[in-house]
């Protein structure tokens, strides 16, 4: 492949011009609509980013301000940033799960002028905040349904109209878009991504054209990708691991993005795509396994008996593969004729066969699963990064795929292991900070390094092994050290576990709240003839219990060091949500906010003599009103520990 | 557009009049709200509306045509379709082989062309097959389009069964208890469907429905029957405040 380094003086909306003049023709963005894929050329990509840019510029958009972008993936969210990075503004994304109040405070800080909403659900949340934004001057729609009643008002706009606005510019004026095009600068910044916000309100990273280029480039370095490749764009968009594909990855390769047609489709829509590679964060990898499991349970007995003995193989030849060491040729033989009779025909059913290589980031991931995929023929590999440095710095090579580990430093990245264990990085990718917060950006950047927040260390083969976040840390009651994170993705790797929560900081032994998985569990209490009602009845079989009593027994035998061991546990009689504030938009436990919410069922935890314990369930729906329900938990004991 | 009247029907099953002299107007563009007890009349009602049952006496007007004689494939050519309060669906077709099958009243082509399935046949094939994938869109049925109907939640039935009166392109839609049997979360999204027919595709709508909270909330008008009789008509506040019709829903003292 040729030198592509000159692509990092670029900005993002001048390399897309670079595309349409080297590839205009060429498939850029998919999109299925009305059961069709529709496709856009990069000309045609680039013909939206004008009207857009130059619309904006109409509407009043300036150099500098911010745009901010909440919604589904769809292709008009690309021509939306895009539009506006080419004429110098800020494109930011939001959450399409956030609450109407978090808006509020997102858009205040953001200082946001315009918004672009995918439906009437994001617009109206637009509208009930109203008067607490009073710097929004426009709200830009894509889909006009619902949308009579707004549409004498003003204050909002049709993204047809501002297509048409933008053309009409064009056609009395063809050299001004170019211009705008012309004056980005590489080291502009063109995006604010918001931060998880594990704690408080997500912070904007300021995120420059070179950034995302230059992390395009380096990851492809490493994995090559063709132009011909296809991707499945079904991450939400304000997540930097979407962005990382959509701005930075397609960009420097070109390959294809495909839209599905609703966020529910999309492991159809996956299907009918065969991607060639795809990221997504844990929580996907486990549902596609629990999956699998569910469908070989179902098949009938000949698929069940290839299965459990191929897997076995499999799992034997993927330490092989994954550890790059030559495998001895019967078992090469055996690992070949299971791929063929079953794993083959299995991953194509679930979309993956044309997969090169699949990722996994934004949090652990148990290392059974990678042995699981390993064995199965997915090639899954760790990548490790965070919202700062563009989502991504060290990632696992081919044939070197530890699962204790996040893989190496990419080309052009520098790594460090501070004196307290954090995690340091060094590149072209790193942000320039946090948007006006100049007191997080020294901590963040201090000493020219980034500062990840996470404790690690690099191992004897130079690879990075992430402990868990530095304030995460937990030290038992004697100064053991201990993992939480490390211990749920233990649990979680039973299928029968959706979710887990330890604790055991400073106490004596570790204890957790369980979220058993309601498919799983659901499906095996059918077969074992057990009625019940609701999740929350579910969760209290005692036969349920036992189940996950053996899980934990089983995970007791096998861990590393005796003060790891679970004593005592709870299943939780209700599944943590993200509109709950017990998850994070990306999925990840705000544990200190769990643990306050149960304070009750931890004291409970700690207490042995505590067998059963009345507890009010609280639910919030999502209309703001709230029920509750008074119900039983029961906690459990392990004997032997 | 069209309105719909009913004059002074009574439709009797031997001694029993299920209707008497019942009269109705139904305004274009509108939610009309037919509500009472069980055994009330609402479902024979759209049973003549459609074409199922004929009154003995009285007529049903829809413009200018009468359709109090009409069958119900007449009544569907006239641009008047039904969903069911019952579903009824085929349980072994995919969510859109239902659909596509609803539009056959709109194929055109011979049986020659059907066997060859070139020029007219495909092109009405593919018209038809859009139409339906418009319809998919608007009662956001993507993620079944491939589903056995059959295997299907009640609640995704319920939708499917509106969908399937929506692809023939009605201008009189008229809705059976919709809601019955679903969770709070199904009946808002079927209202919200409702307003979005009434809004989006401009279509007049009839619903026969028993949540009296989701009627008052979203009918434009509102007709209630008792033992086959209208007691009672007007906007939702002065039906609410009718003295007949809560002594119908609430007793005498």
């Amino acid at each position: 492949m040729d030198n592509k380094e000159h692509l990092q003086e670029l900005s993002i909306p001048q390399l897309l011009r670079w595309r349409v003049q080297n590839t205009g023709d060429k498939v850029a963005l998919r999109e299925k609509d009305f059961g069709c894929w529709n496709s856009y050329t990069w000309s045609q990509y680039y013909d939206h980013v004008r009207k857009v840019g130059l619309g904006l510029n109409k509407v009043g958009v300036k150099k500098n301000d911010i745009i901010a972008l909440i919604g589904d993936n769809i292709p008009e969210m690309l021509f939306m940033a895009l539009g506006a990075q080419s004429i110098g503004a800020i494109s930011a994304g939001i959450y399409q799960t956030t609450m109407p109040a978090e808006i509020a405070q997102l858009l205040t800080y953001m200082k946001v002028e315009v918004i672009f909403c995918n439906d009437q659900e994001q617009v109206d949340k637009i509208v009930e905040i109203r008067d607490q934004v009073p710097l929004l001057k426009k709200v830009i729609y894509e889909d006009p349904r619902g949308m009579r009643d707004y549409k004498t008002d003003d204050w909002f706009m049709f993204i047809e109209d501002l297509y048409e606005i933008g053309e009409n510019i064009h056609s009395e004026k063809p050299d001004l878009f170019e211009s705008f095009v012309d004056e980005g600068k590489p080291d502009d910044t063109c995006h604010l991504c918001l931060t998880s916000g594990t704690t408080g309100l997500p912070k904007g990273t300021m995120l420059t054209h070179k950034n995302y280029i230059s992390m395009g480039l380096q990851i492809t370095q490493v994995d090559a990708l063709e132009d011909t490749d296809e991707y499945v764009s079904f991450l939400p968009f304000a997540w930097i691991g979407e962005q990382m594909n959509s701005f930075g990855i397609a960009m420097s390769t070109g390959i294809t993005i495909n839209f599905p047609e609703s966020v529910e489709t999309a492991m159809e829509d996956l299907k009918e795509i065969g991607p060639h590679f795809m990221f997504g964060a844990p929580r996907i990898y486990e549902t596609i396994r629990s999956q699998i499991w569910l469908k070989i349970d179902e098949s009938y007995w000949l698929n069940r008996v290839l299965y459990n003995y191929f897997i076995k193989v499999g799992e034997k030849s993927a330490t092989y593969r994954m550890t790059g060491k030559k495998m001895p040729a019967g078992l090469k033989f055996k690992s070949w004729l299971g791929y063929q009779i079953i794993f083959r025909p299995l991953i194509n059913q679930i979309g993956l066969l044309r997969l090169r290589r699949a990722y996994t980031g934004g949090a652990a991931l148990g290392p059974e699963l990678f042995t699981f995929y390993q064995a199965i023929g997915v090639n899954l590999k760790q990548i490790y990064g965070q919202t700062e440095i563009v989502g991504i710095a060290y990632m696992h090579r081919d044939g070197d795929v530890r699962p204790d580990t996040v893989g190496k430093p990419l080309p052009g990245t520098q790594c460090k292991i501070s004196e307290e264990g954090e995690i340091l990085s060094k590149s072209p990718c790193v942000t320039p900070g946090y948007f006006e917060m100049p007191e997080k950006t020294e901590e963040l950047l201090e000493g020219g390094w980034l500062h990840s927040g996470d404790a690690g260390y690099i191992d004897e083969h130079g690879h990075l092994i992430v402990i868990d976040r530095l304030s995460d840390v937990m030290h038992n009651k004697e100064g053991e050290i201990f993992s939480p994170m490390f211990l749920e993705n233990k649990l979680k790797f039973s299928p029968y576990i959706k979710e887990a929560v330890i604790f055991g900081n400073k106490r004596d032994y570790v204890s957790s709240l369980i979220n058993i998985d309601p498919i799983v569990v659901g499906k095996w209490a059918e077969d074992k003839g057990i009625s019940y009602t609701t999740y929350m009845d579910l969760s209290a079989k005692p036969e349920v219990a036992e189940l996950v009593y053996d899980q934990i027994k089983e995970i007791n035998e096998r861990v590393e060091k005796e003060h790891f061991k679970i004593k005592r546990f709870a299943l939780l009689y209700k599944l943590l949500d993200m509109d709950d504030d017990e998850l994070t938009k990306t999925g990840k436990i705000r544990r200190k906010f769990v643990r306050e919410k149960y304070q009750n069922l931890y004291d409970a935890l700690y207490d042995e003599s505590v067998r059963e314990k009345e507890v009010e369930a609280f639910f919030k729906y999502q209309d703001g009103q709230s029920t509750s329900v008074k119900t039983k938990i029961s906690f459990y004991t392990m004997e032997g520990v | 557009m069209k309105s719909l009247n009913v004059k002074n029907i009574t439709l009797s099953f031997g001694g029993l009049d299920a209707l008497s002299k019942v009269s109705m107007t139904i305004e274009p563009g509108l939610i009309t709200s037919i509500i009472g007890p069980n055994g009330a009349g609402k479902t024979s009602i759209l049973n003549c509306i459609s074409g199922f049952y004929h009154p003995a006496r009285g007529e049903i007007v829809y413009g200018e045509k009468d359709l109090t004689h009409s069958s119900p494939h007449q009544v569907t050519k006239m641009g008047i379709a039904r969903a069911f309060q019952n579903l009824e669906l085929f349980g072994g077709l995919s969510v859109l082989d239902n659909l596509l099958l609803a539009r056959h009243t709109n194929l055109k082509y011979n049986f020659l062309h059907a066997v060859l399935y070139f020029g007219k046949a495909s092109r009405i094939e593919a018209e038809n097959r859009a139409y339906v994938e418009n319809v998919i869109d608007f009662m956001e049925l993507e993620p079944y389009r491939k589903s056995i109907v059959g295997n299907l939640s009640y609640g995704i039935q319920k939708r499917v069964e509106v969908a399937r009166a929506l692809t023939l392109d009605p201008e009189l839609l008229l809705l059976d208890e919709p809601m019955a049997g679903m969770n709070i979360e199904e009946k808002e999204d079927i209202v919200r469907f409702t307003m979005d027919i009434k809004q989006e595709r401009k279509t007049t709508i009839i619903l026969v429905e028993h949540d009296l909270g989701v009627v008052m909330d979203i009918s434009d008008q509102i007709y209630v029957l008792d033992f086959g009789q209208v007691i009672g008509s007007g906007t939702p506040e002065e039906v609410a405040s009718n003295p007949k019709v809560i002594e119908a829903y609430i007793g005498e003292d």
